[in-house]
């Protein structure tokens, strides 16, 4: 029996159906990039990203672990209480070998007591048994090849021209693939908001003239903070470059952080 | 905001060592229902491949789950994404994984993977295939049953030998094209987990092609369940020189796939790279039950010394023994390629990435990510597949003449009812 309709005609239709729908997707997508452009960062108006080049470094042997940035960050980006921090600072207990043993150094005791928040509590090895100890803040490491950029479904989180690596919230589905593919645990699932949230340097502070809230609090200069497209007098970016020998977090892995630390030992990761 | 942002919550210590503080939560980030995405998208692979073997590969004894296995990829492929969806942060934000997507984001793709696996090969080669029957039983049923099969038919009626001659051979190039498709939707799954290279877990090369063979495996698995099943319901003898070529095909599948997990386990404890302690630990300790028991030796080993035996002395065994072999074979893949995704979703976030410490996981009863929500999802594709059996594979259904005329393989001898 034959009919006006026809297979071709069937499969024709459907084609166009999938152009119509490819074609929606194509405009979406351009929409959703000029969108990006104006996207809420909580940067003021007229601030212009491509005038500066933010980094922070940091210096382990100055840190002493009190936890003030920890508690600073909290509060400066309302972040939820429990597992969740855009900054950290873990403490490295390094007991002496045994007498005998012939090794140089023993595996390191790691903690991170409520993220240092309030500080830490007794070493776990009495003090004489004590060979070396040190605290190390964490942050977002600042990749230029971010894993968690190039993961990221709907490219709710980005590359910013100046140096920061954001999130639209407004954006963001949840899908905790960026909090996979960190490597340094940086990424962490609002609870209330139910979407990824990292350090952002403080870019409603930066973008206004002032510190991070970590740095602004950090009584021993640990954390050092600058615009390397602006640096001013006697920088303190430039300064730690020319004093200090420097390494990356997790170097093998390729991503190649622009936070860089000094003073760092094998034990950390 | 503050007050509610501020809210305490209490976190139990379940972790050994040093894990990252954002690492510390009470339940891993991606939880059951992520176990089942990679096993339901499997089962969809691998259903599809073993339909493939008849249609492609003319394997004759195995026409008789053709149809079967189609509708059985059908009905999982429906319910592929809901364990995603349910998971998202945002569910409401879903279609922007298609509407804007980030090309190197191997989650991206998913949705054009799904809609052209979905939508291009699956739903237009069971069309082409059911297309004469469509016309056949909208005649003879009444109803809205009559009218669904003739909405179907999507108004293409003819039934020429031509025209039947023609859904075949398209229904074949559809095939053809649905083998790599079905390839790189699962290929793609394990990628999402092979591509974190923040993780020594998943960051694999291999990961993709141990996705693809366990895929195949569980869909052929799955199809020697659903045959039996629906035979023993219908009361109908199986056929078992097609049951025969079933376990043939499962039996060499997971060969291959044990030998490559295999490798791929030889690899990690010959190159011991960074992380291999923990790594090692979690196997021993944390995944004992799942890998050494469940994926090891209830999903490989038994089903490989039951199926090889009966490669070499099938004849041997009675009929009876044989079907309870394969049907136990059978059901102990379906378990073991489970608890294979789990020891891939779970075990991956069970230590820390400081490669310090370890974390704990309790399944929960209740809730999103809880085991009665997982059975559930599990449960939904067999309702559909059940739904589509009524409609597609009725026994009160006529198989149309075109189709003999054509040389149909796909019929079976207890579904001709004259009529």
């Amino acid at each position: 029996m034959k009919t006006g309709v026809s297979r071709r005609n069937v499969l024709g239709k459907l084609g166009a159906a999938f152009a119509g729908i490819m074609t929606a997707t194509a405009a979406k997508t351009a929409k959703a990039a000029v969108q990006k452009v104006f996207v809420s960062s909580g940067a003021p108006k007229g601030y212009d990203p491509t005038k500066h080049k933010w980094l922070m470094a940091i210096d382990i042997n100055k840190c002493i672990g009190c936890g003030l940035c920890v508690e600073a960050c909290k509060k400066e980006n309302n972040v939820p209480e429990g597992p969740f921090f855009r900054t950290w600072i873990e403490r490295y207990v390094i007991p002496k070998p045994k007498p005998g043993s012939f090794t140089t150094r023993t595996e390191a005791i790691v903690d991170s007591p409520n993220g240092g928040m309030h500080g830490f509590p007794e070493p776990p090895v009495p003090v004489g048994e004590i060979e070396q100890s040190f605290f190390v803040p964490k942050l977002c490491n600042l990749c230029e090849h971010s894993p968690c950029v190039q993961v990221c479904p709907v490219g709710a989180t980005f590359d910013t021209p100046d140096g920061a690596v954001l999130i639209d919230p407004n954006y963001c589905i949840g899908c905790g693939f960026c909090i996979q593919a960190c490597p340094y645990g940086c990424r962490f699932l609002n609870p209330v908001t139910k979407t990824a949230e990292k350090c952002t340097l403080c870019y409603h502070r930066i973008t206004r003239g002032l510190k991070p809230a970590c740095v602004e609090v950090c009584p021993s200069e640990a954390r050092i903070f600058g615009d390397l497209k602006n640096p001013v007098p006697d920088d303190p970016i430039k300064k730690f470059y020319e004093n200090n020998r420097v390494q990356v977090l997790k170097p093998h892995l390729g991503t190649e952080p622009r936070v860089s630390y000094a003073g760092m030992d094998k034990e950390v990761r | 905001m503050t007050e509610i942002t501020n809210t305490v919550i209490e976190v139990l210590p379940r972790f050994e060592g040093y894990v990252y503080p954002n690492e510390a939560g009470p339940h891993p980030l991606w939880g059951f229902l992520i176990v089942l995405y990679p096993y339901i998208t499997g089962l969809v692979a691998g259903a599809f491949i073993m339909a493939s073997l008849v249609r492609v590969f003319k394997v004759r004894e195995l026409e008789p789950v053709y149809r079967l296995a189609l509708l059985t990829a059908l009905s999982f492929l429906l319910c592929a994404t809901l364990p995603l969806l349910f998971h998202l942060g945002h569910p409401e934000r879903c279609l922007e994984i298609m509407m804007t997507p980030h090309f190197s984001s191997p989650m991206a793709m998913f949705g054009f993977v799904y809609a052209w696996y979905l939508m291009a090969v699956l739903l237009l080669e069971l069309w082409f295939d059911y297309r004469q029957d469509f016309v056949r039983w909208a005649k003879v049923t009444p109803g809205l049953k009559g009218a669904l099969y003739h909405a179907l038919t999507v108004g293409v009626t003819d039934v020429s030998p031509a025209a039947v001659a023609l859904d075949n051979k398209l229904g074949w190039i559809l095939s053809i094209i649905g083998i790599p498709s079905a390839f790189l939707l699962h290929g793609y799954v394990g990628f999402i987990f092979g591509s974190i290279k923040a993780n020594p877990w998943w960051g694999n090369v291999l990961m993709p092609i141990i996705f693809i063979l366990s895929a195949v495996v569980s869909g052929i698995a799955l199809c020697v369940f659903n045959y039996m099943v629906l035979t023993w319901i219908r009361r109908r003898p199986l056929d078992v020189r097609c049951l025969d070529a079933m376990g043939m095909f499962l039996f060499y599948a997971l060969v291959v796939d044990a030998a490559v997990e295999g490798l791929d386990w030889l690899h990690r404890v010959y190159s011991a790279e960074e992380g291999f302690r923990v790594l090692q630990y979690m196997a021993r300790e944390k995944l004992f039950y799942t890998l050494s028991i469940g994926q090891a030796t209830i999903g490989t080993l038994l089903p490989v010394l039951l199926l090889g035996s009966l490669q070499l002395i099938r004849r041997s065994v009675p009929e009876l023994v044989r079907k309870r072999m394969y049907f136990g074979s059978a059901f102990m893949v379906l378990v073991g390629v489970l608890a294979m995704r789990w020891n891939v979703v779970i075990g991956g976030q069970l230590f820390s990435k400081s490669l310090r410490g370890v974390m704990g996981y309790k399944l929960e009863f209740a809730g999103v990510e809880g085991w009665l929500m997982g059975a559930v999802l599990l449960s939904l594709p067999f309702i559909i597949l059940t739904v589509c059996i009524k409609l597609f594979l009725s026994e009160s259904l006529p198989v149309t003449e075109a189709a003999h005329a054509a040389g149909d393989p796909r019929l079976e001898p207890e579904e001709v009812v004259t009529t």
